[in-house]
């Protein structure tokens, strides 16, 4: 079996191999009979070894090799912009003869979209957009609940009652997890400010440790991040600071620093995707798992975490679990301190969505739309 | 005790053929130099450079993707030459290109439910003047304060991003767009025509071929054009000849700004197909190297455009066939450039082997001392 992406392991293989390897996959890609394998392609925004949110991709991705093995057979190309450039390697996958190609950042969502007009037998999945096709399905999972539960944390560890929150841009997504991220701090410490700095870049460890560098010097000693790297648990470690990753346990970047991170299983959702494809089950939808799912998860906590603060993260996780709580359950305050959502409501997917407004506690000013 | 210097010394003219073949030789290395490095990584070389430069061009479909990526960086390209021609250091293409993509795509949202033919052509014209506006300020500062333009036109790259992310965070994002910073899409009549049916390039390559024209012309057969040489190779010949600069200032860098603003608009109006924070993808950088590499010849121009577009199709069909890394993109890039300019430095100067320091003064040819 070929398994494309495995190959950067096996540096030395002979020339023959490569070249009937090529051989091998032209003619897959032209007779395609039942036992051939379900061609999987990913498409990155960052590079796999981002650490962040394309690492925790390519993750799942070998967590479906591992579940499916020989059934499944996959390509990744990484980094590719969000312009123009990525409906060309979209069209390429699809081109090559992959069945099912998932296209991981916002910015492909009107390529992926474009592309699957022309290739309706091929499946898309789109990660964080809200368009869907005939065969386009979109995905996400509800990382803001695992934003809250380290909001928890952060509020209850805090000794300055300044949290820092380096972002990347200010859409709904990053809003969510901010306020997600203050609502927990707030609740269990309601004298906590969050400062937010927005980076403008999903990936560029310089500016995202500058940030966090920023956000030191204004009295945060706890620092969390909406970008991509591990830059500011870096920033955090040498300074003696605590910090929250995101995508993924970043804890080998500052074992001291990082509390735990806020991190993402698409594996299972991958597996179940392909396995759908494979079993002719597979059609476009919107799903949006979380921790009830597995899809959402908190990285294993630090040991410098108080244990009555660990119970009360683990009981609030149980609780969304169960779905007996959920996270933007009122009353939701604004900035202002208005009452946005009373007691007894809760914020429906749409609002959550399109988050445009922070909630209290949080401050400064979004940036202005 | 007498120690043997490597020093660079200017030859005495240079050779025309050599600086003519000199891009030629660098692709040469470059190719050794990445075949080398594919054997290293395990890869067979030659199987590796066909899927990096070969493969991408096996198909019509190869050659429309080529020619999509080529319009914008030839259209900058060609402005920047007449810039770089005169001396003038414009690196605002970029600055230019976002703002040309940015009004013209405002225009097209505000024409999304207008119907005609005669729309089309004012988002165009109108992303045109909005780049040569942005040129035009860059050349308001030259003129009339004496400020240095590359510093200016950095500047303006900078601004230009950020009304751009400005638009499409703010007024111009989607009404239904969940709040995402992209535009609506645009409408069937402010998207420019494709040249065939299933492949999405579009006529911006023939502006971008007419204006490689133009600007050849211009430059070969016109008076202006002769002006502009003059000025850059020798501003107080030019002055005595009575050349008018700052008229020969204004000319280029509008011309320019025009083009770049021109290409801003073809990429929002053509393969993107909205505004997004990502319309542009660096091309007017990009430009500056292939104005570069073409050795500011319009032939050379359109060679290196279609290189440098190729080294990124390359960069994707090689991680897709042979999973090899994105960063070879880059290093192909790199080695390019490193080449060319190691071969451009050996045209001009020779390596010579000299005694040690004494005899410093005793040459009257400048020399640069590369390794003491």
């Amino acid at each position: 079996m070929i398994r494309l992406a495995e190959k950067r392991l096996s540096k030395k293989g002979s020339t023959l191999t490569k070249l009937l390897t090529a051989a091998t996959l032209a003619v897959s890609c032209n007779v395609a009979s039942a036992a051939d394998p379900l061609k999987v392609g990913f498409v990155y925004v960052g590079p796999t070894g981002d650490a962040g949110w394309t690492y925790a991709h390519d993750e799942g991705r070998k967590y479906m090799v591992d579940q499916l093995g020989d059934q499944v057979e996959t390509t990744f190309v990484e980094s590719v912009a969000e312009g123009a450039d990525s409906e060309r390697v979209i069209r390429q996958m699809a081109a090559k003869g992959h069945d099912l190609i998932f296209t991981t950042s916002f910015g492909y969502m009107n390529p992926t979209l474009k592309v699957a007009k022309r290739f309706p037998k091929v499946k898309f999945e789109h990660a964080t957009g809200y368009k869907r096709g005939k065969n386009t399905g979109t995905y996400f999972a509800r990382a803001y609940q695992g934003r809250y539960l380290t909001g928890l944390i952060a509020g209850k560890m805090t000794e300055s009652n300044v949290i820092g929150y380096v972002a990347s841009f200010p859409i709904p997504e990053v809003i969510r997890g901010i306020n997600a991220f203050t609502k927990g701090a707030q609740e269990v410490n309601p004298d906590v400010k969050v400062k937010v700095v927005w980076a403008s870049t999903w990936y560029d460890p310089a500016k995202e440790r500058e940030a966090a560098e920023t956000l030191i010097l204004q009295g945060a000693d706890i620092l969390t991040q909406h970008t991509d790297s591990a830059a500011v648990i870096q920033a955090a470690q040498s300074k003696g600071k605590f910090a929250i990753g995101y995508h993924s346990d970043m804890s080998p970047y500052g074992a001291k620093a990082h509390l735990t991170a806020t991190i993402h299983n698409w594996g299972a959702l991958y597996t179940q995707k392909a396995k759908s494809v494979l079993d002719g089950t597979w059609k476009s939808e919107d799903l949006w798992p979380g921790i009830a799912e597995g899809v959402t998860d908190l990285a294993p906590l630090n040991d410098a975490i108080p244990a009555d603060v660990k119970a009360l993260v683990m009981a609030k996780k149980q609780e969304i679990k169960e779905g007996k709580a959920r996270v933007f359950d009122g009353p939701v305050l604004n900035q202002a301190g208005e009452e946005v959502v009373p007691a007894g409501q809760s914020m429906s997917d749409n609002d959550l969505k399109g988050f445009n407004w922070y909630v209290n506690g949080v401050e400064g000013q979004l940036p202005k739309s | 005790m007498m120690f043997n210097r490597i020093a660079l010394e200017k030859r005495s003219s240079d050779s025309k053929t050599m600086s003519y073949l000199s891009p030629v030789l660098a692709i040469l290395l470059t190719l050794i130099s990445g075949g080398l490095l594919f054997a290293s990584l395990g890869q067979d070389p030659f199987h590796a450079l066909h899927t990096f430069f070969v493969a991408p061009l096996s198909d019509l479909y190869g050659w429309t993707e080529l020619g999509t990526k080529v319009a914008p960086l030839l259209l900058c390209a060609m402005g920047l030459t007449l810039c770089f021609r005169a001396k003038i250091w414009n690196i605002g293409a970029e600055g230019q290109f976002i703002l040309g993509g940015l009004g013209g795509g405002y225009i097209a949202l505000e024409l999304l439910d207008v119907e005609g033919l005669w729309v089309l052509p004012c988002v165009l014209i109108f992303g045109a003047l909005c780049g040569m506006f942005w040129a035009a300020l860059a050349a308001l500062l030259k003129t009339r304060f004496g400020a240095n333009e590359i510093l200016t036109t950095i500047m303006l790259n900078y601004i230009a991003l950020n009304w751009l992310l400005y638009g499409v965070h703010g007024p111009l994002k989607d009404p239904e767009g969940f709040n995402f910073p992209e535009s609506a899409m645009l409408s069937e009549f402010t998207t420019l025509p494709v040249i065939f049916d299933d492949y999405r390039l579009n006529i911006s390559i023939y502006f971008a071929l007419f204006a490689a024209a133009v600007i050849w012309a211009l430059m070969s057969k016109t008076l202006i054009g002769f002006q502009i040489s003059v000025m850059g190779e020798d501003k107080a010949a030019a002055r005595f000849a009575g050349f008018k600069e700052t008229r020969l200032t204004w000319f280029v860098l509008l011309t320019c700004g025009a083009l770049a603003g021109l290409a801003g608009v073809s990429e929002v109006t053509g393969p993107v197909g909205q505004l997004t924070p990502y319309i542009s993808s660096g091309y007017g950088y990009t430009a500056i190297i292939i104005v570069f590499l073409g050795r500011m010849h319009p032939v050379g121009i359109v060679l290196a455009s279609m290189l440098l577009a190729l080294t990124y199709m390359g960069g994707e069909m090689a991680q897709m066939d042979l999973s090899l890394p994105k960063s070879l993109t880059g290093l192909f890039q790199g080695m390019l450039l490193f080449y060319l300019l190691a071969c451009d430095l050996l045209i001009s100067y020779r390596i010579v082997r000299k005694p040690a320091s004494k005899n410093h003064s005793q040459s009257a040819t400048q020399n640069i001392n590369a390794q003491a």
